[in-house]
């Protein structure tokens, strides 16, 4: 019964429509503004000042150590973690490396066979692991230096935030919204009149995607206003990143919604969605250092790449050539969902 | 001309029947009421005569056609439990519904005859029963559509409210416009329908108007009196009905009747004879109370 024609008008009247809706919910409104807010300012507040009593040393080539080199990673109370694993090319593992010595998130980089060694001059972590590293006339260690501003951990932290924040606003901003309207009756009337399913779905799709984007970008203005994070990118750059991967988990969040008619098995199942990207995409803490198991799963989280895509840029500066991965695969997931969506997507 | 033709429509749910082959052609014009007590399958037809629900078989024509995108544009659907979205107003919601459709009747002509001009900047939360149902009229006149499918629309509203939706749908009528009524009002089945259909266990078991209805099946009166009138008179040489208060005795001869009363020494000055009704006949034909 359904047109098979994409009507601009009748999109547009339920896209403006949806927005009112969305924009006079003063209370949902106000939460998804605050609560990424509140979130930022906690960490800050409970990070401010030094913070990690253990030292952290990248290691490359640790199975090929020398017996100097051994020596010092058994040493005990020092986080030594291997950047041999990541199965990069070894210019690039040697240069994220560095990087991370740049911006203070590791206190000395070590190649256990070539017995060189790099620190940051302005670290003074890098200054007292490097005493630990010579000690025992040890001076056989190659020295090289590296400069760089550091990186907090809310600095850090904040791509993250902001990509998790958008992640539950698409999952339960979308999914939710199908599920009342199906229970109350009103996607039913809705079916009753020329609408066809990819209009409306395009729709819900299209308002979240603008809404999540000027509420993102509120919070990321508002919230460097007081924090002062650290964006060495492109704005537009990340601009793009966020439009893209709130296509995605609103896609994902449409194929939860798509048949079922209980507000609390959709919540059940987009908890259940959401959580575990919550915990294992790297908002609060890098993969890096995780199992190959769990750094495997990650990859299949939407918020896995957007956080990563957000932090490569706002950190490294990266460019969309640079990210470009993580951005095909959030495309690829996108395509997926929403077709998947769409097909499975019943009215009442 | 008939407007829509349903031929064998068959429904059935792995668990029940829902509809068990029935024909029904309506001309253009006319208000057609489809009754019956709950469960009989009026719902599942009437939503399947709207392309909401699928037909497990048969067939349903509309102006000779196919369902299809010209019934869609045609058709005006006001379903009894619809929810409308919050935050939106009632002019909002007109104008939404409005932009669906490749064209639409004059919006301010359609407030104005639905008595929504004071609400029109209301929030939808915020209407009464009797305002929303106005709305969701107006949502389903909205297309100018030739056929309107209105399910149990009064149901829930205070008399008065009642007789202002009833206005309403004559003054619809009288456009020449075709109505689908479902109701649990047989006083309103009665005033606004040209013809009725009874449903009960996915069947249709009476169809005609009203008055040929009553005819067919009925040639007799009801005598009412106060079951406190009756004592302990023995009634069994009547046909009889026992309401909460009232005992009601069928009769084909009135005068015959009320002297076998007064020979019992019963009270008639609180008798009250009536005509047999469209409740009479359902109760007749199904067993079942109306409202049940």
């Amino acid at each position: 019964m359904n047109n098979t024609v994409m009507s601009f008008k009748r999109f547009l009247a339920l896209l403006s429509t949806r927005n009112k809706e969305f924009l006079r919910d003063r209370s949902s409104l106000s939460w998804n503004i605050l609560m990424p807010v509140l979130i930022v300012a906690g960490f800050s507040f409970a990070f401010t000042g030094e913070i990690g009593t253990q030292y952290k040393v990248a290691v490359i080539n640790k199975a090929l150590a020398t017996s100097q080199s051994q020596e010092f990673l058994n040493l005990k109370y020092i986080d030594f973690y291997s950047v041999d694993e990541q199965g990069n090319e070894t210019a690039k593992k040697i240069q994220r490396a560095i990087s991370k010595v740049q911006r203070h998130q590791v206190d000395l980089l070590l190649d256990a066979e070539k017995q060189q060694y790099w620190i940051n001059t302005e670290s003074p972590s890098g200054y007292l692991v490097e005493k630990i590293l010579l000690t025992g006339g040890n001076n056989s260690f190659e020295k090289q230096t590296v400069t760089g501003k550091q990186i907090r951990y809310i600095d850090w932290v904040i791509p993250g935030i902001l990509s998790m924040n958008m992640m539950f606003s698409a999952l339960f901003g979308v999914g939710f919204v199908i599920v009342r309207y199906r229970k109350n009756g009103m996607l039913k009337r809705l079916k009753a009149t020329p609408i066809t399913a990819f209009e409306y779905l395009s729709a819900q799709v299209a308002s979240r995607i603008l809404l999540i984007l000027v509420v993102t970008a509120f919070v990321f203005y508002g919230t460097n206003f007081f924090v002062d994070f650290v964006m060495n990118g492109s704005h537009l750059n990340l601009f793009l990143v966020f439009a893209l991967g709130a296509l995605s988990m609103i896609s994902l969040g449409l194929i939860i919604a798509a048949r079922i008619t209980s507000e609390e098995t959709a919540g059940g199942l987009l908890n259940l969605f959401s959580w575990p990207m919550m915990f294992f995409s790297g908002v609060w803490f890098s993969l890096e250092g995780a199992t190959p198991v769990m750094q495997n799963i990650a990859e299949i989280f939407p918020l896995t790449h957007v956080t990563a895509s957000a932090r490569a840029i706002m950190i490294d500066g990266a460019s969309l050539f640079d990210i470009s991965y993580h951005l095909i695969v959030l495309l690829g997931q996108s395509i997926v969902f929403l077709l998947f969506g769409a097909w499975y997507f019943k009215w009442d | 001309m008939d407007l829509l033709q349903i031929k064998k429509l068959v429904k059935h749910y792995p668990s029940v029947n829902a509809v068990n082959g029935i024909d029904i052609t309506l001309k253009k014009g006319i208000c057609f009421g489809l009754l019956g007590p709950n469960g009989a399958g009026k719902t599942t037809t009437v939503e399947i005569l709207e392309g909401i629900n699928q037909a497990t078989s048969g067939e349903i024509l509309y102006k000779g056609k196919p369902l299809g995108d010209q019934f869609r544009k045609e058709a005006g659907i006001m379903f009894q439990s619809t929810a409308l979205q919050d935050y939106i107003t009632v002019r909002e919601t007109l104008e939404m519904f409005a932009k669906f459709y490749p064209q639409h009747v004059d919006l301010d002509v359609l407030i104005k005859r639905c008595n929504l001009t004071e609400y029109l900047e209301q929030d939808n939360r915020q209407l009464s029963g009797g305002q929303r149902q106005r709305l969701l009229l107006a949502i389903a006149l909205v297309n100018d559509p030739d056929i309107i499918f209105l399910d149990e629309p009064t149901t829930g509203l205070d008399p008065q409210a009642r007789r202002n939706f009833w206005d309403l749908i004559n003054d619809i009528k009288s456009e020449g416009k075709t109505v689908i009524l479902t109701t649990h009002y047989m006083d309103e089945a009665y005033t606004l329908c040209d013809e009725i259909a009874i449903m009960d266990h996915g069947k249709i078991i009476a169809q005609g108007t009203p008055k040929e209805l009553l005819e067919k099946h009925f040639n007799d009166v009801v005598l009412q009196l106060p079951k406190t009138e009756i004592k302990d008179a023995d009634l069994s040489s009547f046909s009889i009905h026992k309401t909460e208060k009232y005992i009601e005795i069928t009769t084909r001869d009135v005068n015959q009747t009320i002297l076998e009363l007064m020979k019992k020494n019963i009270s008639l000055s609180q008798l009250q004879i009536r005509s047999r009704t469209l409740d009479d006949l359902f109760l007749e034909l199904t067993g079942k109370e109306l409202r049940a």
